[in-house]
This record gives C-alpha cells, sequence and structure tokens, in this order.
C-alpha cells in the first residue's frame, strides 16, 4: 500500500493542483474539463493496441534477433528498419516511448532507439496525408524533408554527447520491465 | 483512422499469437498490463498537466500568436505554444490551414507545426521515466531548436 502511494504521489499532488486550479480559475474551468476527458478519452483509445503490440513483440521476438536487426553492429539496414517502424506506427508521441524502451530491453542501439522516437514523431505516413491535404504538398514535403534531415542530426548529437555511463543506466532500466 | 489501423494489427497479431501458442499469448498479455500499469502514475500526471495547458492556450489564444505575431517573435512563441502543447494532427492541422488562409505566416505555422511534432513538454514526466532526465531533457531541447531551423527553410520553400 505505501509502495503504491509512494508511486503514485505525483500523480496525486499534480491532480490536487489541477482540483485547485478549477477553483480558482473558473474561467478556464470547462475547458480544463472538456480538454481531460477529450485526453483521456484519446489515450484509453489509443492505449490498449499499443500495449498489446509490445507485449507480443516480447514474447515473440528473440533478443538475438532484434540485435542483428536494430542492434549496434546492424548499420545502415537497422536504421531503416527503425525509421520505417517509427513511421507506419499511428498514435501520440507518447506511445512511443513504452515501445522503444522493449526495443532498447532487446537490444536495439541507441541510435536506432532515437531514430525510431523521430520517425514516430514527424514521418507518420497517414499524418503525412492529412497534412498534404490541408496544408499543401509543398509545406508537407519540405517539412518532411527538414525531419527526417533533423531526425538524423539528433539522433547523432544525442549519441555523442551521451556518456557511456548513462546509456549503460538506460538500458539497465529498460531491462527491468517485463 | 490511424488508431483503426492500429487496432487491425494488434487483432490480427493477437489472432495468429493465439493460434501458435496460447500460454504465449497469455504471458503477452500479461505484459502488456504490467508495462502499462507501470507507467500510468505518469499517464495521469501528463493528462493533468495537459488539461491545464490546454485550457490556457485554447485555439483561440493559439490563433491570436500565430496570426497577428509576424516576425521573430511571432515564429519563437508559435514553436513555444507547439513545445507545450499536445494536439492531434488531425485537429491541428486543419486549424493550421485556416489560419494560413486568414493571412498567418508560413514560417509561424510551420515552427508551430513542427515544434507540436517533436517537442513535448507535457509528456516529459513519460520520456524521463524512460530515458533519464538527461537524455529526455537533452531530446526535446535540441527538438526545439530544430524546430526552429525547420520552420525558416519550410518558409523558404513554400515562398519560392
Amino acid at each position: 500500500m505505501m509502495a503504491l502511494i509512494k508511486r503514485y504521489r505525483s500523480a496525486i499532488i499534480i491532480g490536487i493542483a489541477f482540483v485547485l486550479f478549477l477553483v480558482l480559475f473558473p474561467l478556464w474551468r470547462v475547458k480544463a474539463i472538456n480538454s481531460i476527458l477529450f485526453q483521456s478519452k484519446t489515450m484509453l483509445l489509443v492505449i490498449p493496441p499499443i500495449f498489446i503490440l509490445l507485449g507480443l513483440l516480447d514474447v515473440w521476438v528473440p533478443r538475438e534477433q532484434m540485435i542483428k536487426y536494430m542492434g549496434s553492429g546492424s548499420g545502415l539496414k537497422g536504421s531503416i528498419l527503425a525509421f520505417l517502424l517509427g513511421s507506419f506506427a499511428a498514435g501520440p508521441l507518447y506511445g512511443a516511448f513504452p515501445f522503444a524502451a522493449i526495443l532498447m530491453k532487446k537490444g536495439a542501439s541507441l541510435t536506432n532507439i532515437l531514430i525510431f522516437i523521430g520517425a514516430w514523431s514527424t514521418t507518420k505516413i497517414p499524418m503525412l496525408l492529412f497534412e498534404m491535404a490541408a496544408l499543401g504538398k509543398r509545406f508537407a514535403l519540405s517539412r518532411l524533408f527538414i525531419d527526417i534531415l533533423g531526425i538524423l542530426l539528433i539522433s547523432w548529437i544525442m549519441k555523442l554527447s551521451i556518456p557511456e555511463k548513462e546509456i549503460d543506466r538506460i538500458y539497465s532500466e529498460a531491462e527491468h520491465i517485463d | 483512422m490511424d488508431t483503426l489501423i492500429l487496432y487491425v494489427v494488434a487483432a490480427v497479431g493477437l489472432i495468429f499469437s493465439y493460434i501458435k501458442d496460447k500460454k504465449k499469448t497469455t504471458t503477452a498479455l500479461k505484459k502488456a498490463w504490467k508495462a502499462f500499469e507501470g507507467i500510468l502514475p505518469q499517464f495521469i500526471s501528463v493528462l493533468f498537466i495537459v488539461a491545464i495547458a490546454l485550457a490556457i492556450l485554447d485555439t483561440a489564444t493559439i490563433s491570436r500568436f500565430l496570426g497577428s505575431g509576424s516576425g521573430i517573435w511571432g515564429v519563437l512563441s508559435a514553436s513555444l505554444i507547439g513545445a507545450i502543447t499536445l494536439i492531434p494532427g488531425f485537429v491541428a492541422f486543419p486549424a493550421a490551414a485556416s489560419l494560413l488562409h486568414e493571412g498567418a505566416g508560413p514560417i509561424q505555422i510551420a515552427a508551430f507545426v513542427s515544434s507540436l511534432m517533436m517537442v513535448g513538454v507535457v509528456t516529459l514526466p513519460m520520456e524521463i521515466k524512460y530515458f533519464g532526465k538527461r537524455a529526455a531533457i537533452m531530446r526535446n531541447v535540441l527538438a526545439w531548436f530544430f524546430s526552429l531551423a525547420a520552420a525558416f527553410f519550410v518558409g523558404w520553400v513554400v515562398s519560392l
């Protein structure tokens, strides 16, 4: 019980702050309530399939295979795979994080994880079609082009500047997920 | 729409898995639940933070920033708003399109769209849980700077 309360401590504190916000700012009350309902609905809709898929991935894909295809020795092929995996994903960026953690647990390299997250955030195919229709081909395609460069640049900078020790720590955290 | 695809893929995967190995499938579902429960506290925190951020920064407020904000300050505030908010693309794109038609600058719109996608200030608690403070904050800062550069590039291409 104590452990449970401890885990949910920050959620409880933020929840209290939310209630205070509702009490103190009646002007924003309706909007805040509407938005929390809308966001909960989106999350509840998107979360089940994402977590089911990561459960299946965890059970069916052996570690050796993941290391072979997306590990640090996988080269260009691994990066392309990470990019495609992220691009064909669906759902908001927060869905990418638990997925990335399972990929890490299975031995995908940090660079490929970062490419995967970058692709998930900016190059999703269904969203791109929608963006083209709303904002025009020129806008959507130039944004896609520059963001692909950005994904590569960001993962390269991060790989170079995060110390080995911190990378090991992040990976050992991911090991504990089961 | 893309959520539907996600459900189809998950359902097909689940059926195949069940046919091949019932026990493994049960384990997969147990793991799925455990992974979800593990991140639930952060999920709940993010929900509250998003609700407050979106109550203050509603569409009307965002339009005011993006619409009138010409010049570098408009671009900066557009990218900051994009960084803080969490709006699904199917809501953000039509809104951005109507702003564009009303005369908002393409650089501002691009700054907003890029940072909306790449930077997630409100989802930081979740990102930190998996990647640690250092990597999570670094990714967001880099992505924010990059979204500014991307905005100018897109603005330039659109103006050609």
